[in-house]
């Protein structure tokens, strides 16, 4: 259960101690462009399929085919080494996210919540952030936990039924999965709260779904995030479906629109475009550590796979819209960047390889793990149980007693 | 050498049971771990299984169509590794609980649903609980055969743990079967089974079942047939059959028989429409959307050709060629399945001459085309052996009247009598 982590996390971002994502080097049109997009390459008239009817603009830095698109605001800010870094992670989160599901398949887990197509959500938002911010996830953040250098066995864990959690929530600065729809944003925007009252400069990332943005608590925390003020980046990652629901019957507001009904900015990004959603967190994360307040960001992504491996979504999508996303994808995208801008092949051969020993590790480690003993429900929840909860552990550790085989 | 089983997980929450769609395997076939094996069918979707062991296929266990508990071994593979060498935490999943012993060696730990869990349940040491111990469950040892020998069991009626094995390691051999039918003298197999089966309404049974009583008790079905004289139809298609065009084409009276039903329904659109109850309205669409009837290994499904009144024949003949190869492989979209304004229904495939078909939910009317066979038929006063088929015609007669009926069914077999009439009617 100790082993030690088998690879080796890439960092990307500022680093611990290193100054805020400076305000002032947010370009503007006529504002300098990091050399690392060519900036000579002319604006894409395509729509894109987040180019949705209401009107909200979708900010895009690289377009479908690996294209550069100025933008007034934003600007990319990676540099060539820290988007290689940045692939690696969401290549392997990928490779291990295939491990799940085959290994869910297998009888090994009891349910896996497939990421395949939102790594560059995932990793352009969690890579604006310091070490030392805090992040929410929801339950679908296994490039996050791997971005932090955590285990992904973590994971594995979790999605085996055997513990809730196992990483060190304060030390890694990384919360628990939510299981419980959009729970995560009451803490994360009470624990913004705190910061803002300790006077610290950190922030707090919370990720959530479109499905979540339906729950009467998620609207409760950015109300109050909004009228607190708190130092709060609210990730929609819009992956278009709540488990079969598609947006268009989930809401008739977006996100992005809804934010500025709580009194807070809200930004649409397309989420398969690395670039793109790591400027507009960044963007946003400077605000919060300014004592801007909250932000909603609304990626725009896909879940390529099911919801869990509990759904088929051939019964509530089209091929076609499959296949239109499909060429959407991030990991596609930006491997096409990266070879755009001098990454030879030996790079994405050395990478495939670590993944597969990875996976095959990881598999081996996933069999191994021995279930935890059920009183451990009692330990972790109260600092000190209560007279009932005490009881009810002694009943079930009498019963457990009177079977044979234990 | 370690003979691995790979048992059905529960591949969804909760989900006890699964179905065999198709093995993607076959047996001494080398795998390696996370390769495609098997295809199910669940409650919730079709999915893949992958394999958790490398090693070459011992053997399929379970015959394609047949539905297996969580927890059954579906394949086994022969993996290479020495027996000496299993896993410390197999060994110790072994030893540390005798209930165990028939469990996989790759114990899954998760998903095993709950009949498993019943099955599993460790016994009591004290006795005075005895009334909640589980029954001792005496597994039913599995007779042993090959899936082949499987198949001719079933067919011939033969219960095969009736039968004396004389195989090799126990199994049931062909002979063995085919003996024991003899003795049982053919059809006492099947009669010595007698009894009822209950079987679960669940998947598409079920939603056939329910827009089967949707439609037949809210469209009033009036239901015509014709005989027709189809001869030069199917002179037309073998000259179709010959033309380079149509080469790589699979060319079928339904092609023909599509093309004449968008001809009539435009010249009748009162047959492509739909009924509004909630607004008080007839919809009628310009657009036509053929949907055809096909019987998969799912069940009765209805795949659409969308715009099929904008069709060439040949293009109409490639959409219906890939339609129906998608449906049989059960891998129709849900776009696939939808949006139909005309259904067409071949019952002929089944040697079956006419009938009176039910209307899909929704739509006007629905055409059954009987078997296209060699009857007498009166020409000039002389009888010729003639190809002729039957068309049913059921339509829904709050929209659509006798005479509209009629009009758009002597359409259609006046379009099949004589191909060259298109040119009039359109």
């Amino acid at each position: 259960m100790t082993a030690p982590n088998a690879w080796t996390p890439r960092i990307v971002g500022p680093d611990n101690q290193g100054p805020d994502v400076p305000t002032a080097d947010v370009p503007t049109a006529d504002g300098p462009t990091l050399d690392v997009l060519t900036p000579d390459v002319a604006t894409s008239e395509v729509p894109t399929p987040d180019e949705q009817a209401d009107g909200i603009e979708t900010v895009q830095l690289l377009d479908a085919e690996a294209h550069p698109q100025r933008h007034a605001t934003y600007s990319p800010q990676l540099s060539v080494d820290e988007v290689r870094h940045a692939y690696a992670t969401m290549f392997l989160a990928r490779r291990l996210d295939t491990e799940g599901t085959n290994l869910q398949r297998q009888g090994q887990l009891a349910l896996w919540a497939p990421a395949k197509g939102q790594e560059a959500a995932q990793i352009g938002a969690i890579a604006a952030l310091r070490p030392t911010d805090m992040v929410y996830p929801s339950y679908r953040e296994l490039a996050m936990v791997m971005h932090r250098g955590l285990d992904p066995l973590a994971v594995f864990q979790i999605m085996r039924g055997i513990t809730h959690a196992t990483w060190d929530v304060e030390a890694h600065r990384f919360g628990v999965f939510a299981f419980v729809v959009g729970a995560q944003t009451l803490q994360a925007v009470g624990y913004g709260m705190g910061i803002t009252l300790d006077g610290a400069d950190e922030v707090v990332l919370v990720c959530l779904g479109d499905g979540a943005t339906s729950e009467g608590h998620v609207s409760e925390a950015l109300n109050f995030a909004a009228v607190y003020k708190a130092p709060v980046i609210f990730l929609v990652q819009n992956n278009q479906y709540a488990i079969s629901v598609p947006t268009a019957q989930q809401f008739r507001g977006a996100p992005a629109a809804r934010a500025g009904g709580f009194g807070m900015p809200g930004v649409r990004v397309d989420g398969n475009d690395l670039f793109a959603v790591h400027a507009v967190v960044a963007e946003a994360v400077s605000r919060a550590r300014a004592g801007e307040g909250p932000t909603l960001v609304e990626a725009m992504t896909y879940r390529i796979g099911a919801h869990t491996t509990a759904d088929d979504p051939t019964r509530y999508r089209s091929r076609e819209e499959e296949d239109v996303w499909g060429a959407r994808d991030p990991l596609v995208r930006t491997e096409r960047w990266l070879r755009e801008h001098g990454t030879e092949d030996g790079f994405f051969a050395d990478l495939a390889a670590e993944g597969d020993a990875l996976a095959t590790d990881l598999r081996a480690r996933v069999l191994a793990l021995e279930p935890q003993g059920i009183t451990d429900l009692y330990e972790y929840v109260l600092a000190e149980p209560s007279a009932a909860l005490a009881e009810e552990r002694e009943q079930v550790t009498a019963y457990l007693a009177g079977l044979e085989g234990r | 050498m370690a003979l691995q089983h790979y048992r059905l997980p529960d591949v969804g929450e909760g989900l006890t049971e699964a179905t065999v769609m198709s093995w993607l395997v076959a047996e001494g076939d080398q795998v390696a771990v996370n390769d495609p094996v098997v295809e199910i069918e669940t409650a919730k979707s079709v999915v893949e299984l992958p394999c958790p062991y490398a090693g070459v296929v011992a053997a399929l266990l379970v015959d394609v169509g047949k539905t297996v508990e969580v927890g059954t071994a579906l394949i086994s593979v022969e993996d290479g590794v020495a027996a000496e060498t299993v896993p410390a935490e197999e060994a110790d999943a072994q030893s540390e609980a005798p209930a165990h012993a028939a469990a996989p060696s790759q114990a899954t730990l998760v998903g095993t649903g709950p009949r498993e869990l019943k099955a599993t349940r460790l016994p009591r040491k004290t006795a005075e609980n005895t009334l909640l111990v589980a029954p001792p469950h005496e597994a039913d040892p599995r007779t042993l055969a090959k899936p082949s020998v499987r198949k001719l069991a079933r067919d011939l009626g033969v219960d095969l743990a009736s039968v004396t094995p004389t195989g090799p390691d126990g199994t049931v051999s062909q002979d063995d079967v085919t003996a024991a039918a003899t003795q049982q003298g053919g059809w006492t197999g099947f009669l010595a089974e007698r009894g009822e089966t209950r079987i679960d309404v669940t998947g598409i049974r079920r939603a056939t079942a329910r827009a089967m009583v949707e439609s037949a008790f809210t469209a009033p079905h009036v239901t015509e047939w014709t005989d027709v004289d189809v001869t030069r139809t199917m002179e037309l298609l073998e000259r179709m059959k010959t033309m380079r065009m149509f080469r790589d084409v699979r060319m079928t009276p339904t092609v023909l028989i599509a093309r004449a039903v968008c001809v009539a329904l435009r010249r009748n659109p009162e047959l492509n429409s739909s009924w509004d109850e909630k607004n008080s309205q007839i919809v009628r669409k310009s657009y036509i959307n053929l949907g055809f009837a096909a019987d998969t290994p799912r069940g009765l499904v209805v795949p659409v050709i969308h715009d099929a009144d904008a069709m060439s024949t040949y293009d109409l003949a490639v959409a219906l060629t890939a339609l129906t190869q998608t449906a049989r492989q059960g891998k129709s979209s849900p776009a696939d399945l939808s949006g139909g304004t005309f259904t067409i229904t071949n019952i002929g495939v089944f040697g079956i001459d006419a009938g009176t078909p039910i209307l899909t939910p929704g739509q006007a009317g629905i055409l059954a085309v009987g078997q296209i066979t060699k009857r007498p038929w009166v020409v000039e006063d002389r009888v010729e052996p003639r190809w002729v088929t039957t068309l049913a015609l059921s339509f829904d007669h709050r929209m659509v009247d006798g005479a509209e009926g009629s009009a758009f069914l002597g359409d259609i077999a006046e379009i099949l009598r004589d191909p060259g009439s298109t040119l009039i009617l359109t």
